[in-house]
Order: C-alpha cells, then structure tokens, then sequence
C-alpha cells in the first residue's frame, strides 16, 4: 500500500528508537522521572499498542493518552437520547460503528436495535443520506460524532441534503473540537505534561495554527503527526529535540498531508452549517465553553435536535455521574494508568464495558486490555 | 480519532455530485471528492487522497512525502554507520 | 414437472404434493438417496474395524447474501461440517442436510444451492444422504437457512486434538487469511465496497489426508471459521495449555484483504474464512508438512505463522513488525467497522 508501508519499514524504525533513546538521555529522562508526551487522538493511542511503540521506546518516555477519542468523551445522556430517537416509529437511526457498543444509562445501541428499533451501521454520512432517498417514507437520522476531522463530512452532506431539498433525513449533531478540551488539560494544576504528539487528521481540515496557544501561552511543545509507526515515533523525536533545545514550537511531521492553513473547502462547509454551542458536556471532563458544534438555524430542517425537539435543542436526557466505582476522568486526564482503576479488568472489560474507554478500539482502556498492557510480560513480572 | 487511508482516485463517477470512485489496495469505494477538487475534477483521476468516512479530504503531497521518507532513510543510514563504529571498535577491544 | 411457480409458498411446507414436488424436484432429485424411508441406512462397514471412532458433528449456517463471490450458502454448508469432521482428524462419509425456507424464496435459488452442495460433496467424497424442509412465513428467515450433520471415522490409531500441541510445534496455515470475511463485506453492499475478492470457501478433507500423510505426529488443526485465526488460536492455546507466538510478517494476506481493513478499522486476525485452517506439527515434520500442503491445491499458499510456547498457558501474542510484541485476544462481540 502506498504512502503506507513505507512508513511502517522497521530499518528506519529502529534508526529513529536509537535516536529517540540519545535524546532521552541527553535531557535525563529516566523511568522515574520521565518525559511525559500525550498524544491527544485516540487514532494514534491505538497505533501506539498495535506496534507495541510504548514498550520500543526508552523507559524514560511515557505516553499520556488523551481525550481525542469521540465516543470515548461521549456523555451518556448523548447517547440515551440517541436511543431515545432511535425509538421513534418509522426512523432509521444510522451510525458510525464505534459508538453502537457504547452504554447509555439504560442501554446501548446494539441493544436498542436488538430490542425492535431500526438501527444501521453506515461507512459515512452519504450512505445515510442514499437511506433517505431510498425509503421517502421514513425518517433517516445520522449520529453525526467526531471531531474536526469527521465534522466536515457531515456538513457537505447537510448541504447536499439541502440543495437535493431531502425532507427526510437529520444530523443528530455531537460534533467536538480538540483545542478547547487541550486548553483545559493545560490548566489542570494537577497536569504535568511535557509536550504533544497533535492529531493529524484534524490539522488536515484546520491546519496547525489553532494549536499556537499551546506553544506560545502554555510554552509547550506540539507536533502535528502522521498515523503510522514511522509518523509517530519521528514526531517524538521531535517533541524531545524541542525540549533539549528549549523550544517551544508548533511543528508539522505530517506535512504530505496537513497543510499550514487546513482545507478551505472543508473549513468554509463547517462555517457555512455549524456554530459554536455555549458550551457542551464531555465524559470525564464535564461541560467546556465553546467546544461542541450544533447546526446553524438555517438548516434546522436537517437537525435532528429541532426536527425531534430533544438534547441541547430542547428536552435533554438527564447528565449523570460516572459509573461508581470508575476512574474514567482520572485516565483520561492522564492522571493515572488504565491499571490504576479499581475496576480495570474486573469489572470493567471489553465484554461488560462500565466506562467509555472500554468501549471503543480506541479508549486508552480498551487498548491496554487489548493489547496486553495488563498481561504484559512486564506487568506479569 | 478519524481512521484515514491514502487511496487513489481511479475516475470520476458523476462530476455534478463531486463523486469519484476511489482505489485503496485493490478496494473500490465511491467517495466525494469537493474538498479536493480545484477546477477540473478529471485532473484529480490518478491522484493519492487521504479517505475517511467516504470524503477524500485532502491530496497527498508527494514531493512532502517523499521528502519526510528521504530524512527517515538519512537517519537509518546514520544508525548503520554507527553500529557499523561500535561493531569495529568491539572488535577492536 | 410438477413444481408449479417459481417462488416457495406456504403450500410447499404444508406436507401435501406441494410439498413431495419441491422435494422430489429440488432436492431428492440432485442428493439421490438410496431409499425413500425417512431415515439413511448406512453401512457399517468402515466403523466395524476395531479401534476405529465414529465423529459426529452438526453446524447451522446463515448467511447473508446468500450467494456470494465464490460460492453460496450451499457451498458453506456442505465444507463447514466436512471440514469440522477432517480437521478432527476423521475421513468424513455422510451428511445430513435441513432447509428452513422462507415463503417467497426463489426456487431457482434453492436448485442453485442444491447443485452447489452436490458439486462440494462430489468434490470432498461425501454423500447427503437424508434431509429436511421446513417452510416459514415471509420475515421468520432471510431466504433460507440450512443446517447440515456429518458422519466420519477416525481410523484406530489416530488421535488429533489440541491437547496434544507441545512448545516449539509449528503452526502452519494452508493459505492467504481473511478473504471470506472481507468478501461477504463487500457482498453484503450497505458499505459501498466492492473488489475481486472471492470466498476461499473449500473443502479440507484432501488437505488433512496430505497432512497426516506427510506428518504422523501431527498434533492439532483447526478451522479458522467465525472470529478467525487469532480465535482459533486461543482456543488450541487454553485447550493444550501452552502458548503460542505468530508473526505479523508472516501472515498471509491480500491486498484487497488489508485495503478492506485499513479502510473499515478491522483487524485481519478476526476475519472469517472457510477454506482455512491452521494445524501444529512437531518442528521435525513441518518442512515435509509444507511440501505435502503445496502439493493439494487448497494448500498451494501454505505457509509458517509461528510456534508454540512455554507459556504463558493459554496465551497468543504476536511479534509485530518491530520486534514488539503484543497480545492476540478473543473476538469480543462482532468486529463492527469504525471510524476513529
């Protein structure tokens, strides 16, 4: 595959674990008294433990992982009403695979759609909207979740919807961004974090400089990075130049595909559907000011919110605390390891998931669960 | 978050509708292609676009990509040479 | 031809003419069993010898779309319970075969189904001997269903089992992993993809007699079916209690497969197949287990995967392409495409 394997070519891997271990030891990381760099999206928290990358490294680099996980940072109200639309008579509620596992209070779902609703996994939001051509007589609704990365998407399909005049179909908009939940991060006193690894395929649609305040008012540095080994560990490499030359800079290591300023075409179709919620609810760190999206009145006809008075556009389902027990904000944060919780592997699995970083592939519990992290031959010693 | 893979645009299904049929190892998926799409959309059939969720999102820029590969191969070459000090000086002991 | 229409109604699960034409037109006609009494009379010939072990196994298969690049779910009926009987370690003999069928299935469709069937049978040496319809009513199945039994016997002196495996046997795989899986993905159409990707959907009778041919201490196959090898895998790897270690680079796969799975966030470890299985041999016999593999067609792409280890029991872990390594779990649930 090209543009891919060549950046999975162990050689050059190897070069840049050696090259990553001399800088580390330049600047006195130790096991501990580490380096701590988190990756802030839950794509490259993945990557990370299928290439075993955590335990390549040297000791003295530990990986934070972050909150870029969109259905990790779901709030289960989202999800209750989600079930709660699913539920009507004649919808067909469409969704990306990732949340169908996710519990609601009551259930997911995959156990919504077990019980009778008419619930379809889709690859994008267009296959929603070809359900909507197709079945006139039905309500087509979308989960639109994700960040910037996703968000576009489902604009330029709302505008599709809209020029096509497609009566039928909605966006149950739970669209995220990253910059606010980082600045949040960074003002958390408890927080100790020496650089980022930035999300990649989000700098594709906004470019790198929303990530300036974490450089310039925070004097942190952040790497905007590709998805594959070879991305990842060059761009730790340069998190820890950046912190042995005592910069703080705001790079880009994926430059084949991020450009400086984003994607006009993308950014000007978020513009042009979506603004700025006063504020929006995310698992594990509660509300944060300006950090959802809820679709302009102007295309109230496809929002769901509107169309089903239901969440921020109306009746909300009722917030509730995490799962007793569960230390979900505590992980997410950063500020313990998924072993850390007392209910990580007992209670809490992939098969009976009681937080939301259990859920998806890719929550920082569910990738030590799967990959080993747990029963790793270290761990075990 | 947000899986992307580089595919190839193979052509161009409907040009009103901004849709393209796009190549990722040998699977084809129509994808929209208005986020990439400057001018003529023909232009685009054999051009590597990163997919996700059935949108190209953006072209691929190969002379980038080839030239973050070029510094990973220095590096690597660097490494060889090194190992290839400290085995002579192993020998040497 | 009395079969009237061409479409399955009530009618024809009604147990009047109706219903002895579709049999006798559909299916009796194509199986030819010996006699027209409600059970099979079979000769006990090969299970008489002393020693000698009847294995007995039942699977039901439901699949949709019901026919698919590569084969239909006749093809998957028939090789889905030969194989459970041959990578047991048993020569298979008989099958029984029961149709669930929906009211207004296609009866071109089931005459399709059925000569597939009968084509696999040929093929892996078995005949169906008895079998069932049942009719229901539009919306209690997808177009038809098909539950088939096996017969086989294993021969005195035989015993494969996981149990056996030993740290440092060899797991060898009989060909490119994943292409059933990622084919019925494709097929099923509400994902948009589509790629030449064919079922590797095969009967693996011939393939064992080749193995156990070639290795007499051959310890254990399974079939990689539903969760796929890494499945199949951890389940030899608690049954022997023991470890097993694979490669990443060695795994066989298709650039359609890891194009499918890079696009839909799937791991190919997970992916159906069924035509694949994954057997351990003492590392004394493996080189002979290849070349005997290479030598059958569904083993031309045979191939080492890895080995077992001390432990720990009941654990599979994979090298990756660093020279890391991580752990290879079970399925949990069904591998739902993904987005993030």
């Amino acid at each position: 595959m090209r543009y891919v394997e060549e950046f999975r070519d162990p050689g050059a891997a190897k070069a840049l674990i050696a090259r990553i271990g001399e800088v580390a030891e330049a600047i006195g990381a130790t096991r501990e008294q580490p380096v701590r760099i988190m990756e802030i999206c839950g794509g490259h928290t993945h990557a990370i433990f299928r290439y075993g990358l955590d335990r390549l490294v040297h000791e003295g680099i530990e990986f934070i992982h972050g909150p870029g996980c969109p259905v990790c940072v779901l709030p289960m109200a989202r999800v209750d009403e989600a079930v709660e639309i699913a539920e009507r008579p004649g919808v067909i509620f469409t969704s990306f695979g990732d949340a169908m596992r996710v519990p609601g209070t009551k259930k997911s779902l995959l156990q919504a759609k077990a019980e009778g609703a008419d619930i379809r996994t889709v690859y994008s939001p267009l296959d929603a909207l070809e359900l909507a051509r197709r079945h006139p007589d039905r309500e087509v609704v979308f989960f639109g979740l994700g960040f910037e990365t996703t968000t576009p998407s489902t604009a330029l399909t709302i505008q599709q919807a809209a020029r096509e005049e497609i009566g039928n179909f909605t966006v149950f908009c739970n669209h995220i961004t990253v910059p606010q939940p980082i600045k949040v991060l960074l003002d958390d006193p408890h927080m100790l974090l020496d650089g980022f690894v930035g999300p990649g395929h989000v700098s594709m649609v906004i470019g790198t400089h929303p990530y300036d305040f974490i450089a310039r008012d925070y004097g942190k540095p952040i790497v905007v990075a590709g998805f594959e080994p070879l991305d990842l560990l060059q761009s730790v490499l340069m998190v820890l130049e950046q912190i042995r030359d005592r910069r703080a800079e705001v790079e880009n290591q994926y430059g084949r595909v991020v450009p400086e300023h984003g994607n006009p075409v993308s950014l000007a179709a978020m513009a042009d559907v979506y603004e700025p919620r006063p504020s929006f609810a995310w698992r594990g760190l509660g509300e944060i000011d300006a950090s959802g999206l809820r679709i302009r009145p102007g295309y109230a006809g496809w929002d769901a919110e509107a169309k089903f008075g239901i969440g921020y556009g109306a009746r909300r389902a009722r917030e509730v605390a995490e799962p007793e027990g569960t230390r979900c904000a505590a992980v997410m944060t950063g500020r313990i390891k998924p072993t850390g919780c007392g209910m990580f592997g007992t209670q809490c699995t992939p098969e009976t998931p009681l937080g939301a970083l259990m859920v998806s592939s890719e929550g920082a519990c569910a990738a030590y669960w799967q990959y080993g992290g747990r029963r790793s031959p270290e761990a075990a010693e | 978050m947000c899986l992307g893979i580089p595919g190839r645009i193979v052509e161009i299904t409907d040009a009103g509708r901004m849709a393209a049929m796009a190549d990722v190892s040998g699977v084809k998926r129509e994808v929209n292609i208005a986020c990439v799409a400057e001018g003529d959309p023909a232009a685009l059939v054999g051009r590597w676009a990163l997919i996700h969720v059935g949108f190209a999102m953006a072209l691929i820029d190969e002379a980038e990509a080839a030239a973050t590969l070029e510094a990973l191969r220095h590096l690597g070459e660097a490494q060889e040479t090194l190992e290839q000090i400290a085995e002579g000086a192993r020998a040497l002991s | 031809m009395a079969l009237r229409g061409d479409r399955v109604t009530l009618a024809h699960g009604g147990g009047g003419s109706a219903m002895r034409d579709l049999i006798e037109e559909v299916f009796t006609g194509a199986f030819e069993p010996d006699g027209m009494e409600d059970q099979a009379r079979l000769e006990a010939g090969a299970l008489a010898e002393p020693g000698a072990r009847l294995a007995f196994t039942t699977d039901s298969f439901v699949v949709s779309p019901v026919e698919f690049p590569g084969g239909d779910i006749g093809t998957l009926a028939v090789n889905g319970t030969v194989n459970d009987l041959a990578v047991g370690g048993a020569t298979p003999l008989w099958l029984s075969a029961a149709f669930i069928i929906e009211e207004g299935c296609e009866i071109a469709l089931l005459r399709r189904i059925v000569a597939s069937m009968k084509r696999e049978a040929e093929r892996a040496g078995v005949r169906i001997v008895t079998g069932d319809t049942k009719v229901v009513g539009r919306g209690a199945a997808d177009r038809v269903f098909v539950t088939t039994s096996g017969v086989g016997v294993i021969p005195p002196g035989r015993d494969i089992a996981a149990v056996h495996i030993r740290p440092g046997d060899v797991a060898i795989v009989n060909g490119v992993l994943g292409d059933h899986g990622a084919c019925i993905l494709a097929a099923r159409g509400d994902l948009a993809l589509s790629s030449d990707l064919q079922s590797d959907c095969a009967g693996l009778g011939h393939l064992m007699d080749a193995i156990l041919a070639a290795a007499p201490n051959a310890r254990a196959a399974r079939d990689c079916t539903r969760g796929g090898l890494a499945s199949a895998l951890n389940e030899m790897a608690e049954a022997a209690g023991v470890g097993i270690e694979i490669e990443e680079t060695a795994l066989p796969l298709r650039a359609e497969v890891k194009g499918t799975c890079e696009l839909l966030g799937l791991d190919p470890l997970y992916l159906a197949n069924e035509g694949r299985l994954v057997v351990f041999v003492p590392e004394a016999e493996a080189q002979a287990t290849l070349a005997a593999m290479r030598a059958v067609d569904t083993g031309a792409d045979a191939t080492v995967i890895g080995r077992a280890t001390e432990g720990p029991a009941g654990q599979v872990t994979m090298r990756t392409l660093f020279g890391g390594s991580r752990i290879v779990d079970m399925l949990v649930g069904e591998q739902l495409p993904r987005i993030c």
